[in-house]
C-alpha cells in the first residue's frame, strides 16, 4: 500500500489555516506561493514580496499583465486597495527588522534545531545564487517551511544536521510536509498532526530525527 | 540655472572610464534601464565592476555587456537563472569574478554607501558560507556579521517622471534598487518616461530628491523592451 500523503494544494491549505487574520506574510518562491490561493476571504492578510510591494493581490487576468508590477518570482501580480510600493532597502528592513509575522519557505533540508538549508546544493560546479533566502530565513517573527517529507528517493529531509550549505541557523519553527505538521521546540521536533492513515511509527520511520508525540 | 536633462543615453554616459564601478537598477522585468545599458555597451568602457541583483538574462542588456567581455567583476545576489548563459560561461571559464551577496545585505550595503555609513552588523548570513572570514559580534542577543558599504562611480537607474532638478518618481515595483543606487554613486543617471516642469511633481510624492541625481534622460515608453510597460497603459 502506498503511503497516504497530502497533495501540494492540501499542504498549502494546511499552512493557510495557521495564518491568522491581520498577518503580514511573505510567501517564498515555489510551493509556498500556493498558500495565497487558500487564504480565503474571511481573513485579511497582507502579502509582502521582497522586491518592494505589500498588499499583493492575485495574478492578473491574461492580457492585463503589467511587467512593472511583479513579485519576487518575477511573475506579474496585482495590487489590492491599500497596497504600497517601497525600495529594496526598506523591503529588507521590513524583514530584518522583525516587521513580518510569517515567512513560508521551501527547503532542501531542515535540522532538528531549526537550521535551514535551501539555497545551494554545494555541488562544486554549481553557480551559487542566494537572492533573498538568507534574509527571509532569519527575518520574520516566524519562519515556516513547506517541503516534501523525503526526497524522491525516500531520503529524509528532516535531519539531525543539514549536509547542504546553511541558509540560516536555528530559524525554522514549523515544518509542513506532505505527511505531517511538525514544530521545532527546545526539546526537539514535535508532531502536531499526521496525514490520515499514517501512524506515528510510520512517520518516524521516514524521519531522520527522533520525533516527540504531540502533547509530549 | 540647474538643468540635469540630457538628450540621449549616449551623451549621459560619454565619460564612463575603464575600470568604473557601475550600479544598474532593476529586478526582473521591472526597473531595468535598458537604454542606458545599451548605451554603455556602445560606449565601450571596459574592465567594469557591475552591481546588479542578477547577472544578465538572455542575450541583450547586461547579458550583452558581459558577453562582450567588458565586465571584470559582478556583485549580485542571484546570478544563476534559466537564461543566464553568458554569465554561466564566463564564470565556468573563470573570466569573471563573482561577489555573491544576500539580497538584503546587497540593498543595505548600497544604502550604507549613500548614507555615509562605514559598515553595519546584520544577522543575515551569520553562520553560513557567505559570512566566512567576516567579523562577527553578539549584539542584542543575536550574532551579527559586519558588512561594508558598496560605493559606485555611476548608477544607471530607471524612473518614471523627472524634472530638471533631478527629482524622480518611480512606477510600481520598478522602484526596487533605484532610490538607493541613486544615493550610492558619484554620478547617477536616470531615465524617465516623462520630463515635467519644475514644481509639477507633487513634492510629497517625490521618491528620489534631485540632489542624488546628476543626469536625467528622457526615453520613450515603447523603447523600454523588457522593462515592461503595456503600450495601451501609456
Amino acid at each position: 500500500m502506498s503511503t497516504p500523503r497530502w497533495t501540494k494544494d492540501q499542504m498549502a491549505a494546511r499552512v493557510a489555516r495557521d495564518i491568522f487574520d491581520g498577518a503580514v506574510v511573505n510567501l517564498g518562491i515555489g510551493m509556498p506561493t500556493l498558500v495565497a490561493n487558500h487564504l480565503g476571504a474571511a481573513k485579511e492578510v497582507m502579502l509582502h514580496s521582497e522586491n518592494g510591494v505589500i498588499g499583493m493581490g492575485p495574478a492578473p487576468r491574461p492580457g492585463e499583465e503589467d511587467y512593472d508590477l511583479i513579485n519576487a518570482g518575477k511573475q506579474p501580480v496585482t495590487l489590492l486597495p491599500g497596497g504600497v510600493f517601497f525600495h529594496h532597502a526598506d523591503s529588507f528592513a521590513m524583514m530584518r527588522g522583525g516587521h513580518l509575522d510569517i515567512c513560508v519557505l521551501g527547503a532542501f533540508q531542515v535540522a532538528a534545531n531549526g537550521d535551514l538549508a535551501n539555497w545551494h546544493t554545494g555541488a562544486p560546479d554549481a553557480i551559487p545564487a542566494v537572492g533573498g533566502a538568507m534574509d527571509l530565513a532569519i527575518g520574520a517573527k516566524a519562519t515556516w517551511v513547506m517541503m516534501e517529507h523525503t526526497t524522491k528517493d525516500g531520503v529524509p529531509k528532516l535531519v539531525e544536521r543539514c549536509s547542504y550549505p546553511l541558509t540560516g541557523l536555528a530559524c525554522v519553527s514549523r515544518v509542513y510536509t506532505d505527511l505531517a505538521v511538525l514544530e521545532i521546540v527546545p526539546q526537539g521536533v514535535r508532531v502536531r498532526e499526521i496525514v490520515d492513515g499514517l501512524g506515528f511509527d510510520a512517520l518516524q520511520a521516514k524521519t531522520a530525527v527522533p520525533l516527540l508525540r504531540s502533547g509530549a | 540655472m540647474i538643468d540635469k536633462i540630457v538628450r540621449t543615453p549616449a551623451e549621459a554616459l560619454a565619460d564612463v572610464p575603464d575600470g568604473a564601478t557601475v550600479m544598474i537598477g532593476g529586478f526582473g522585468t521591472a526597473g531595468l534601464p535598458n537604454e542606458l545599458v545599451d548605451a554603455l555597451i556602445e560606449q565601450g568602457a571596459k574592465d567594469l565592476v557591475i552591481v546588479n541583483n542578477n547577472a544578465g538574462n538572455g542575450d541583450a542588456g547586461l547579458a550583452a555587456l558581459l558577453a562582450n567581455g567588458r565586465v571584470r567583476k559582478i556583485i549580485c545576489s542571484f546570478p544563476r537563472q534559466v537564461d543566464s548563459w553568458h554569465f554561466d560561461r564566463l564564470y565556468h571559464a573563470k573570466q569573471i569574478e563573482l561577489e555573491l551577496v544576500p539580497q538584503g545585505n546587497l540593498a543595505e550595503r548600497i544604502r550604507a554607501a549613500g548614507a555615509g555609513i562605514g559598515g553595519f552588523f546584520t544577522p543575515t548570513g551569520y553562520g553560513t558560507a557567505l559570512a566566512e572570514g567576516k567579523e562577527t559580534r553578539f549584539i542584542d542577543g543575536r550574532w551579527m556579521v559586519l558588512e561594508t558599504p558598496i560605493h559606485a562611480d555611476y548608477a544607471l537607474i530607471k524612473a518614471e517622471r523627472g524634472d530638471r532638478w533631478g527629482n524622480l518618481t518611480y512606477r510600481m515595483t520598478a522602484r526596487n534598487f533605484g532610490p538607493i543606487m541613486a544615493m550610492a554613486a558619484k554620478v547617477t543617471v536616470a531615465t524617465v518616461h516623462e520630463v515635467v516642469e519644475l514644481g509639477a511633481l507633487d513634492p510629497e510624492a517625490v521618491i528620489t530628491p534631485g540632489l542624488f541625481v546628476k543626469r536625467v534622460v528622457p526615453v520613450a515608453r515603447t523603447k523600454t523592451g523588457a522593462g515592461g510597460f503595456r503600450k495601451e497603459a501609456a
